[in-house]
């Protein structure tokens, strides 16, 4: 039996004509706890510790390893890249939008403000700049693939100027 | 009777639509992308069904995944809350040829209003005033389309939605360039670049009317007020629509009831509407499926939106006539994302450590999180709705004011501090803001922010 707003209110009307201020009820599906502040308001605590009934599907997805693990970038020996990264968890998308040609390719010349990439967080397009001068030397991430915060997303290759 | 619902979607409406099941005696079988297996609602249902990956193309936008999990669990309904498929006619019509009741208007009303345009038409045709526009085909038809509506004007894909596609054009010499810009968002939105052209109505409100149908009779709930938004994202609704005429009022509820009847439409759903400053009303569209403002709706009715529509999709006639409908006081719904306004609503997903809520009487949190909940990088960033119901609508800010202050979200940043600061302005007081009222707000607090 799960816990309605509608219970929570019931349970209030009682406890208002009563003097405590709080209240904590335990069942094998949730804990609510309820508090009275100095103005006489309530606030609520509610943690549903019923745990997930799973049903197996019939034909559960194929998931291949590079799908389930967000991508984290790869160590590279060249420390003279400088790493474009992640700065939120999100989608990696190399171009404007579907169909359309990518931001940049391996050997692009960009500047600091070239816009390299797309990661898309909560459905909203952030788009990623270079902030460097200089080339792309690697791209370290398949396009839709999803990118950890802090993910290495490309490398580039500075040019002084 | 239904004995089993598949719900096809996820966060707070999968939690909301589970709470009338349980009241009706419904089982309820979450189908639910990998994300979301040990999430609030996957804990709250009676069984959860895995359709697939993280990302909403691989599960919760795949009708067949929906479709195999709904025969696997032996669901004789699916109800796919709002977003995602819930107007998906593909979606509704593979319902239709396996037998399985598909909650939410059919297939030829989803597409009838899912095209924009030919929403225009059905209200024109059912007598319902639109925004002066029409289709285009041609830049050449289009700058002589605009030039008779006259500038400026708001081009809108057909395939519409969220405000992608969705271009103003101030004047004559920028419109081929938006015209291409549209058609190339709306492409890879909808994939489907055809465009219209409306007039641009500045300073207007965004006033809608909740009503259902049951194919043969429709009823209507009354107006709610959508008006405080940023980039076509709602963030405070309200019901009844403040500072309205009585006369505009009746209107707008005919307007809607007319439009829907026209259609036979069965269903629960929306007509938005378009108010100007002059009380002049327009159709903009119709959204076929519950909506997240819904509760205020049900605040002042006194009804549960879900229970009727399950009713109607059972096939059920209208339990309720219109007579019925009885308008208490007012309410406000406060949208709590988890986004970090003062840094352009930067979106934060993350852990949540602590989750509080208000409790009390005239007061509704709908939500899908608790302590300890992982908010994921792949969904909307909506936590919970905070619902105030009130005597009238001074009472119901008054509620809201000290509920605000008594939420409190720790581990992701969220918009908590917006809502707090926008009840702090006699603007919202006075009620009936327009669509642009919200991101000059913001626009005047960076201001202030940079200068002091």
């Amino acid at each position: 039996m799960n816990l309605t707003n509608e219970d929570v209110q019931e349970i209030l009307q009682l406890l208002d004509a009563t003097s405590f201020n709080e209240l904590h009820l335990e069942t094998d599906r949730f804990k609510l706890a309820l508090r009275r502040d100095g103005a006489g308001e309530w606030t609520q605590t509610l943690q549903v510790v019923a745990q997930p009934s799973l049903l197996a599907s019939a034909e559960s997805p194929a998931l291949s390893p590079a799908q389930v693990q967000p991508a984290r970038g790869e160590a590279t020996a060249d420390t003279q890249l400088v790493e474009v990264r992640a700065s939120l968890p999100g989608t990696f998308y190399r171009a404007p939008q579907p169909g359309a040609p990518p931001f940049v390719e391996i050997g692009a010349a960009v500047e600091a403000t070239t816009v390299v990439c797309i990661i898309e967080t909560m459905k909203l397009m952030n788009s990623i700049r270079a902030e460097t001068r200089g080339s792309i030397a690697e791209i370290c991430l398949a396009d839709a693939q999803f990118a950890a915060k802090g993910a290495v997303l490309m490398r580039i290759r500075p040019e002084p100027g | 009777m239904l004995r089993r619902i598949l719900i096809a979607n996820r966060g707070e409406i999968a939690a909301r639509i589970m709470r009338t099941c349980s009241r009706l005696g419904i089982e309820t079988v979450l189908a639910a992308s990998e994300a979301d297996l040990d999430s609030v609602p996957a804990r709250l249902a009676d069984r959860v069904i895995c359709i697939g990956l993280a990302a909403s193309a691989a599960s919760y936008l795949n009708v067949d995944a929906v479709m195999a999990a709904a025969h696997r669990c032996g669901a004789q309904a699916i109800h796919p809350g709002y977003g995602f498929l819930s107007e998906n006619s593909r979606l509704a019509r593979a319902c239709a040829e396996q037998g399985i009741i598909f909650i939410g208007p059919d297939a030829e009303q989803l597409a009838a209003v899912g095209n924009k345009l030919s929403a225009r038409e059905h209200a024109l045709a059912a007598g319902v005033p639109v925004v002066p526009g029409g289709a285009v085909q041609t830049i050449s038809e289009a700058r002589s389309l605009a030039q008779s509506i006259g500038y400026p004007v708001l081009i809108k894909a057909v395939g519409g939605g969220g405000g992608r596609g969705m271009k103003p054009v101030q004047e004559a010499a920028v419109l081929d360039a938006m015209l291409q810009l549209a058609a190339a968002e709306a492409h890879a939105a909808f994939a489907d670049e055809r465009l219209y052209l409306e007039r641009w109505i500045g300073g207007g409100r965004h006033v809608e009317v909740q009503i259902l149908g049951d194919g043969n009779g429709v009823i209507h709930f009354g107006t709610r007020d959508c008006s405080i938004q940023r980039r076509f994202q709602k963030l405070v609704e309200e019901a009844p629509a403040p500072n309205l005429s009585d006369a505009l009022r009746t209107d707008l509820h005919a307007a809607a009831v007319a439009f829907a009847r026209h259609l036979h439409y069965r269903g629960l759903g929306t007509i938005e509407f378009l108010v100007d400053d002059r009380e002049n009303y327009h159709f903009l569209e119709m959204n076929a499926r519950i909506q997240v403002e819904h509760p205020v709706t049900e605040a002042i009715c006194g009804v549960d939106l879900v229970a009727e529509q399950i009713a109607v999709a059972e096939g059920r006639p209208l339990r309720l006539r219109q007579q019925d409908i009885v308008f208490s006081g007012h309410a406000v719904e406060c949208r709590i994302n988890a986004e970090d306004w003062t840094r352009d609503f930067r979106p934060c997903p993350g852990i949540l450590q602590q989750v509080e809520f208000p409790a009390g009487e005239g007061i509704r949190v709908d939500t899908h999180v608790q302590s300890g909940t992982q908010v994921p990088p792949y969904y909307d960033s909506l936590l919970a709705k905070l619902i105030v119901h009130g005597g009238d609508r001074p009472d119901a800010l008054r509620r809201l004011n000290t509920a605000l202050s008594r939420c409190h979200i720790r581990g992701v940043e969220c918009n908590l501090g917006l809502h707090s600061a926008l009840l702090e302005t006699d603007d919202f007081h006075q009620g009936g803001v327009h669509t642009g009222w919200l991101p000059a707000f913001l626009e005047r607090r960076l201001a202030g922010s940079l200068h002091g």
